[in-house]
């Protein structure tokens, strides 16, 4: 098992070093000058230059790459210009705000568009079939910041059941002592139920926008997968062996029918990490994503390259245990690897 | 037939909604089936055999309903009783089992599981001794190794070893009636013998009444007690399988049996009588050359075992892996083909004997060997290459599935002009459309079909169009490659015939490759025997047939079926 | 991996396709076919029919088109006009989806602004089948090296979250709708790569592509000739459905202040707007450009449904 996930990350090297230069050349070109920036409004021009030479960012651009992987490679992703503070400790401390949410989005999603794709492909035609398309498709059709912003129109304004959309926590609570840096965990952890439920009550609507956002290509895709492996001979086997329906659906066409669904998961977080950025927004959420677009307004680069890079090693990561996940189904894949 | 039977099948009508209406797969059909007997059903596809028993299992899809008659199983009214009693009487009282057996085991489960599910269904077996019933029920169909292949999943399975696990999953609850739909296609022959004997063998030991689907009547008269004969949803003859044989009551029936070819029948013969073509007159061969038109001399052909995952283990695996590199398809084989001779080419499925045809047509590259064509070394041309060289209209093909070869976008016109608009040296769309229709005409494609797309087309019909196709630039060398391999008997008769002729008239070499021997006997002056990649045996084909030198000629020769005479 | 997946659901249907199909086979071979177009356009009437939302969703594009054509010249107010007096009024008589902060009509400026969306959505996508789908045949088709960098590159942009790839494009880029089209068509070249790869991939050794070469067709020939024309329906089903998201990614870009800049009149700008009115109350700045947003992304994605059921080869008799 080691040296399959060692092949793995092996082969993720050159998509990780695709990905360091193409954020390199991106920030590069951002608008703006970080120097006259760090050199304050009433600098002359000499003092400008002199702050350049310091950042090193009078150098040619291959001169600045290697600087800038060697920073890297120290765990080094700059000072933000805005904030000044280190980008590394900013993105650890705001990670787990999006990690949670956007989790909580995805089993939100999946524990939904699981069930109604099988239902849908096992009755074709009916009821269910019929919802699940609308819903897919209006899912798949909502722009998630709209979602976001009728769900608080509705839930706050109007039944005032929720909270305002106003970051993790009510300002009456203090959030809970870090350990996993996810509030719903930490809280219970430290045994103050009333503050999980106020951190849920701030979670549920974001979470539930990004729910509805993923749950169409979920939903499809498990429809679409059933419906092909229900059609396949082998399933003709079991029905014809006698296997009740039940185990037909479920142990034999589901497990193969999950091949294809894991794969999409790994379309759909990235999506959703995406959608992150715009539902952090809509919900004032302390996230990295809204850090970053905070950070793309102002032209600091730094934050966003290390958005951005952090993003694409979460995705890789992602990806290896989507493989790994699909070694553990599918015997077939376990062979090659 | 017996007082009381098993199975009784009485007006069965079954039909499908589809979008042109509804359409009647099964109608009016009666069959019945005692207790211990062995019932064949037999006819083309389409004639509705499948569905007949799906309907008897209940296992059709949504589209189709049984719409008049009554299936009665010992007693008890199938088509009257509840889903439930149905389910629980499937894989205990009837089972089935089912062609392309790799494809009818769920792909991701262990082998041994799927067994257990089957027996835990039935409440066979507790579960302590769940394990050792599947187990002994993989002893049962002759698997070597069943403690082991236990833990097996399909893909490491042989289709044959694959076929004899879905067997011992229809026999593991001991039921009394074994469905059998066409068990053996896509096997060898030798596979195929094998697993026929041995679902024989064990029905016979158990007293089981058994149902064999096929279209081959050869191999439902070998193994069968009783035939039916099915057409176009209806039964049109049933009888024993000796009073078929020797006396067919039904005109299709007799269509049927001429067209199989077996030791003994001829090309003509396979046709209905009165509806042979006359024979076309043979062109006079100029003076045999004394050199033959294709020469193939120790060619081989290596293929790298999966190149990434090699380099990969090379990079991080403790040591490389001590299995060769490189995997020899074809191992240095040699033949020729002389001017209007025709060469059959044969062997069972991964032989080497397309990959060999392949590097004929100078669509693969050889890895060692000359290939000389007409007294040119045509070896070294790449593939990519040879579509520009002169040779290439010398040397044309005929695909072994017609749908494949069709481009879905182009005309029966379009994909016969193909070559002659790159190769033909005619210009013009009219000269080009008339010598579409004269080649149409030459392969007996009606001309008005020359405007459809392929997906309006029969079987039958896409075969003449790949012909016509193959033969309009007059080549001087065609491969076949199972040609008729797709084709229902009667279709395939037809187009061997067409095939022959075209020969003669033509005066044309083939190169036939083909895994039925009977087919390749009638077609063919000489006959190559190819095994793991090598030459086991060539000679005249009458010689190679009838007195074979080589022990695996024997065991092929000895695996078709042979139906009381 | 992704083999594996697609033997798996391509493998051969099993009691559908075998009993059914021969016998529908059976049944059409005797009705007289119409060929070619008239077939085609056939097939798109009983498509419509066994399902009218398909053709909901074609006169929903056609209004759309409508309105990106000739919007402008219908609308009862100036998009850009405000009317401080009358600003932030409810929807009534006068104004139809009434007035935002500084008293536009919404109505007219969501008319409006059907244009500029439409425009982006369709040359984003018309930018990206030219370059991911091009490349993927390509890469599909000749393999080796061509597949390779195809490959690399699609791999490169797909682990990016793609959105934030195209906030990315757009910020070092400049705020322009060219480059948002950029961008959008950036993001998608993966998924258009590796659909059109995989399908000249399977066809690369296909029957009918092999009996070209012996026809002499040189490999360009059949790349342009054969596999490319069998390719082009799934690519349109394809760009019908990226249509949706390529005008959600634009919107989106927009909301968080990238891309078009304000006053124009986008609906992703105008959500954004609105966003801070709906906590008070005022729902309509941003629910109607909002609401049009969501009515063009499902109609494309109907289409795309829609289309797919009129290709589909085996939806076909």
């Amino acid at each position: 098992m080691l040296s399959v996930i060692l092949k793995r990350l092996l082969l993720a090297v050159p998509t990780l070093i695709g990905v360091v230069v193409v954020t390199f050349l991106l920030t590069r070109a951002l608008p703006g000058d970080p120097a006259a920036y760090f050199a304050g409004p009433a600098a002359t021009k000499q003092a400008i230059e002199q702050v350049r030479a310091q950042l090193g960012l009078d150098k040619p651009l291959p001169v600045q790459f290697v600087r800038y992987v060697n920073d890297l490679a120290h765990g080094d992703l700059g000072n933000s210009l805005t904030t000044g503070q280190p980008v590394l400790a900013e993105l650890r401390s705001r990670l787990p705000a999006s990690a949670e949410l956007t989790l909580l989005g995805l089993i939100l999603s999946m524990s939904i568009a699981i069930p109604l794709g099988i239902l849908a492909a096992t009755k074709p035609g009916s009821i269910v079939d019929h919802v699940c398309r609308i819903v897919t498709t209006a899912g798949v059709s909502l722009p998630v910041f709209f979602t976001g912003l009728i769900l608080v129109y509705v839930f706050y304004y109007l039944l005032g059941w929720a909270p305002a959309p106003l970051g993790r926590l009510d300002v009456f609570f203090s959030a809970p002592r870090t350990v996993t840096g996810f509030y719903l965990i930490d809280s219970l952890l430290a045994g103050k139920f009333d503050l999980f439920r106020a951190a849920l009550a701030q979670l549920v609507l974001p979470a539930l926008t990004l729910a509805i956002f993923s749950l169409a290509p979920i939903a499809r895709m498990t429809r679409a997968s059933m419906l092909s492996v229900l059609a396949s001979d082998f399933v003709r086997t079991a029905r014809a062996s006698g296997l009740t329906r039940y185990t037909v659906v479920i142990t034999y066409a589901f497990r193969n029918a999950m091949l294809p669904v894991i794969t999409t998961l790994g379309m759909v977080f990235s999506f959703l990490l995406g959608a992150n950025v715009l539902v952090e927004k809509v919900f004032a959420w302390p996230g990295i994503g809204s850090y970053a677009v905070e950070a793309l307004i102002a032209s600091d680069f730094a934050p966003v390259q290390g958005f951005v890079l952090t993003m694409a090693v979460m995705y890789v990561i992602l990806n290896l245990i989507i493989d790994l996940l699909y070694g553990v189904v599918d015997p077939r894949v376990r062979i090659d690897a | 037939m017996v007082a009381v039977a098993l199975l009784d099948i009485k007006d069965l009508t079954v039909e499908f909604h589809t979008r042109r209406g509804i359409v009647k797969a099964v109608q009016h059909v009666n069959i019945s089936i005692g207790k211990g007997e062995t019932l064949g059903i037999v006819g083309e596809s389409g004639s509705g055999k499948s569905v007949t028993s799906y309907a008897v299992m209940r296992i059709l899809d949504r589209a189709g309903s049984i719409a008049e008659g009554s299936v009665t199983f010992s007693g008890i009214d199938l088509r009257a009783a509840p889903e439930e009693q149905v389910r629980t009487m499937r894989g205990r009282e009837m089972s089935m089992i089912f062609q392309s057996p790799r494809l009818a085991l769920n792909p991701i489960r262990k082998v041994g599981h799927q067994i257990e599910d089957v027996l835990k269904q039935h409440a066979q077996a507790d579960s302590a001794q769940l394990t050792n019933k599947a187990i002994e029920m993989l002893d049962h169909v002759k698997i070597a190794r069943s403690r082991e292949r236990y833990h097996a999943y399909p893909f490491e399975l042989s289709g044959g070893m694959c076929q004899r696990v879905v067997i011992a999953l229809a026999l593991a609850c001991r039921p009394q009636l074994l469905i059998a739909d066409a068990p053996t296609t896509g096997l060898d022959v030798t596979t195929q013998k094998a697993v026929m004997d041995l679902v024989t063998e064990l029905t016979r030991e158990r007293g089981l009444s058994t149902i064999l689907i096929t279209h081959d009547l050869g191999l439902a008269a070998t193994y069968c007690d009783n035939i039916v004969v099915m057409e176009k949803g209806r039964v049109i003859e049933s009888a024993t399988s000796t009073k078929i044989f020797k006396k067919p009551s039904h005109a299709y029936t007799r269509k049927l049996m001429q067209a199989t070819p077996r030791p003994g029948s001829t090309l003509r013969g396979l046709l209905p009588e009165g509806e042979a073509p006359p024979v076309p007159q043979k062109i006079q061969m100029v003076p045999r050359e004394q050199k033959p038109l294709l020469e193939v001399t120790k060619l081989v052909k290596e293929f790298p075992r999966k190149g990434l995952q090699a380099s990969l283990s090379r990079l991080l695996g403790p040591k490389p892996a001590p299995q060769p590199e490189n995997f020899r398809a074809v191992d240095g084989i040699s033949f020729k083909i002389n001017r209007g001779e025709s060469v059959g080419l044969v062997g069972e499925s991964g032989c080497g004997k397309s990959t060999t045809s392949m590097m004929v047509m100078r669509l693969i590259d050889k890895s060692e060997g000359a290939i000389m064509f007409d007294g040119e070394d045509i070896g070294d041309i790449a593939p990519r290459e040879f579509a520009h060289t002169p040779f290439r209209r010398r040397i044309q093909m005929v695909f072994q599935d017609p749908t494949d070869s069709l481009n879905p976008r182009y005309t029966a016109a379009r994909a016969i002009a193909d070559p002659l608009l790159r190769m033909g040296g005619i210009k013009g769309a009219a000269a080009i459309r008339g010598r579409c229709e004269e080649l149409a005409q030459q392969v007996g494609l009606p001309t008005d079909l020359l405007d459809r797309f392929p997906h309006q087309l029969s079987g039958g019909q896409k075969a003449r169009v790949g012909i016509a196709r193959s033969i309009a630039l007059k080549p001087d060398l065609i491969v076949l490659d199972e040609p008729t391999a797709a084709l229902d008997v009667s279709v395939q008769a037809v187009v061997l015939n067409l095939l022959q002729d075209l020969k003669d008239s033509l005066g044309m070499s083939y190169l036939f490759v083909s895994h039925d021997l009977n087919v390749v006997r009638l077609l063919c002056d000489r006959v190559i025997v190819m095994k793991t990649g090598q030459i086991v045996e060539q000679g005249p084909t009458e010689q190679v047939l009838f007195e074979p030198q080589a022990q695996y000629t024997r065991d092929l020769l000895a695996a078709i079926p042979h139906p009381p005479a | 991996m992704m083999t594996a997946v697609r033997k798996l659901t391509s493998g051969k249907r099993a009691v559908t396709a075998t009993a059914a199909a021969a016998v529908a086979k059976a049944a059409s071979a005797e009705a007289k076919q119409p060929s070619g177009l008239a077939a085609t356009i056939n097939h798109a009437r009983y498509v419509i029919a066994e399902n009218p939302v398909t053709g909901f969703a074609f006169a929903l594009f056609a209004l759309i088109v409508l309105c990106a054509l000739i919007g402008p010249l219908l609308v009862p107010h100036d998009p850009l006009a405000s009317e401080t007096t009358a600003a932030l009024k409810p929807p009534s008589w006068h104004h139809w989806f009434g007035t935002d902060q500084i008293g536009r009509d919404v109505f007219s400026r969501v008319i409006v602004a059907t244009r500029l969306d439409f425009v982006i959505a369709v040359s984003s996508v018309a930018l990206v089948f030219l370059m991911g789908g091009l490349a993927g045949v390509a890469a599909g088709f000749f393999g080796g090296w061509t597949d390779r960098i195809v490959g690399r590159l699609a791999d490169t942009i797909m682990a990016f979250p793609l959105f934030v790839l195209a906030m990315g494009i757009v910020a070092a880029l400049g705020n322009t709708v060219q480059n948002i089209v950029i961008a959008t068509a950036i993001v998608n070249f993966p998924l258009y790569a590796r659909i059109a790869r995989s399908e000249a991939n399977v066809r690369r050794e296909a029957g009918f592509v092999q009996a070209a070469r012996l026809s002499g067709n040189g490999e360009f020939r059949i790349l342009l000739g054969q596999i490319l024309p069998n390719i082009m329906p799934i690519m349109i089903v394809q760009m019908s459905l990226t249509m949706g998201y390529a005008i959600l990614n634009a919107a989106g870009l927009s909301f968080i202040g990238l891309g078009v800049r304000p006053p124009t009149a986008e609906w992703g700008i105008m959500v954004a707007e609105g966003a801070a009115f709906m906590v008070s109350g005022e729902w309509w700045i941003a629910f109607f450009p909002g609401l049009a947003l969501m009515v063009a992304v499902f109609c494309f994605n109907l289409l795309g449904d829609g289309l797919r059921d009129i290709f589909d080869p085996q939806r076909r008799t």
